[in-house]
């Protein structure tokens, strides 16, 4: 066991299994997306109330849910990189913070795109609406702060601060904007209403959500290989890979 | 001669920054300049009509005091990363999470005691009830000191960085929200004639964990940008 993390702290070996990982997860990945969304978007029945502008649900939930996940996986990754060092840690954390940030901006646009057709509106000032903004300026600041520095070991560490403090905020935040919004005008608006979701559109969000992680863990990883391709440009395995020519 | 305790070592600590910041009077007196103007901006901005005025004036006065921590913590580490004392800071046997206390409590003492003193004119000039005028004061004083913690954590990071003035603000502003939020609640609780002691409560809750746990990342962060 003991091995294999030390393995992870190898830029060629993790290179080379996340190499296989894709291979394997990217056409799962992309099938479950093609069969959940086509489900959702297509064949489930319409909403009572809403008609068929309720079918975002299958884009919107599960990019929010996993940009939720992803600033969790970024702030571990962080905390790992600050505690043992680990370099590798340091570029997962690095490469999960754009994706998290763009699938927290697919569902704040998918949110505004629904709330339209729902509310009559494109935006509320509602808690999570609210958090989820918060959310997308917090993986903005760690980029923001990662490339301000020049020394990227440094910017590592420090992002990895940011990221733990933040964590410390998201529930903070979640909590009291629901007091402040409660304080001001009855909760009318939410996401999913009181009744439970029907079955027969449940199964094909709990697919997209998979879905969504399975997307999140491929991006996150040939993220990843970017990176380690790029700071390893002067290292002999790169160099041996450049010229055999070989992607994985 | 034995080298000084760590709460001692602290004291001498907070009164140099605050010799250091009286010796400048002008860097005392800008915050305060700085919340007189903006607050005069928004009666230009929004219209001058009394009731309207009163009716924003928890939420300008709060974003106003937020607004002046965050470019006064800027500065707080920068010249002392600049002439090296902050390096010799981090060798001293004190602990760094004593010794950064004292440099977020003269920033504290400087901006945000000052300001909650100061606050109850510009209240009275927004029309602020003067009910409200005692939880306004309480509430930053008790909500300054979490903006001051929590700015000096991005402070710490961004020392060594050149162009670090932005992004401090990028970085400070979405961990300011929740006390923003439970600030202005408090004062327009008050205005409303409600409870406000929740809100009170939960800033100086606020105040509590940030107390225990920013220090911490600030220590953290000045070893990093001292590293770089």
């Amino acid at each position: 066991m003991w091995s294999f993390f030390h393995k992870l702290g190898s830029p060629p070996w993790l290179y080379s299994i996340s190499g296989v990982i894709l291979r394997w997860l990217l056409p799962i990945t992309l099938v479950a997306l093609a069969v959940g969304l086509t489900w959702g978007l297509l064949f489930t029945v319409p909403d009572f109330r809403q008609g068929n502008s309720y079918r975002i649900i299958y884009i919107h939930v599960p990019a929010a849910v996993v940009a939720l996940a992803g600033y969790y996986v970024m702030a571990i990754a962080g905390a790992i990189n600050l505690i043992w060092k680990m370099k590798m840690a340091d570029v997962a954390m690095k490469s999960a913070a754009p994706v998290g940030a763009a699938l927290t901006f697919v569902a704040l646009l998918t949110g505004a795109i629904w709330g339209k057709p729902t509310w009559g509106t494109w935006w509320v000032w509602d808690a999570r609406i609210t958090s989820m903004l918060i959310l997308l300026f917090l993986y903005l600041g760690v980029i923001a702060l990662y490339e301000a520095f020049d020394n990227k070991e440094a910017a590592g560490k420090a992002c990895a601060v940011l990221c733990l403090v933040g964590m410390v905020n998201i529930p903070i935040i979640y909590k009291s904007v629901d007091w402040w919004y409660s304080l001001h005008q009855p909760a009318s608006i939410k996401f999913t209403g009181d009744s439970s979701i029907d079955t027969s559109m449940l199964y094909p969000l709990l697919l997209t959500i998979a879905a969504f992680y399975a997307l999140f863990t491929c991006c996150l990883l040939m993220n990843m290989r970017a990176e380690l391709l790029q700071r390893g440009a002067r290292t002999s395995w790169v160099k041996k890979l450049a010229l055999a020519g070989k992607s994985t | 001669m034995s080298p000084p305790g760590s709460l001692q070592f602290c004291v001498r600590l907070l009164r140099r920054q605050l010799v250091l910041a009286v010796r400048r009077p002008i860097e005392i007196g800008n915050p305060l300049l700085f919340f007189a103007m903006v607050v005069a901006l928004f009666p230009l901005g929004l219209g001058p009509a009394p009731d309207q005025l009163a009716g924003f004036a928890p939420g300008i006065l709060w974003i106003i005091a937020l607004l002046s921590n965050l470019l006064t913590s800027d500065a707080v580490f920068r010249s002392d990363f600049e002439d090296g004392s902050l390096e010799q800071l981090l060798l001293a046997p004190q602990p760094l999470f004593i010794s950064v206390l004292a440099y977020i409590g003269a920033h504290w003492l400087i901006t945000g005691l000052l300001l909650a003193l100061v606050s109850p004119v510009f209240a009275l000039m927004l029309n602020l009830p003067g009910s409200a005028v005692g939880t306004l004061v309480l509430s930053l004083l008790l909500g300054s000191g979490v903006l001051s913690l929590v700015g000096c954590i991005g402070a710490a990071l961004t020392v060594g960085l050149k162009r670090g003035g932005m992004l401090i603000s990028l970085l400070v502003l979405p961990l300011y929200m929740p006390v923003l939020i439970f600030g202005s609640a408090a004062v327009k609780a008050a205005v409303t004639g409600a409870a406000a002691g929740p809100y009170l409560a939960i800033l100086g809750a606020m105040l509590c964990l940030a107390i225990a746990l920013s220090p911490l990342a600030i220590a953290a962060g000045l070893r990093i940008s001292i590293d770089a």
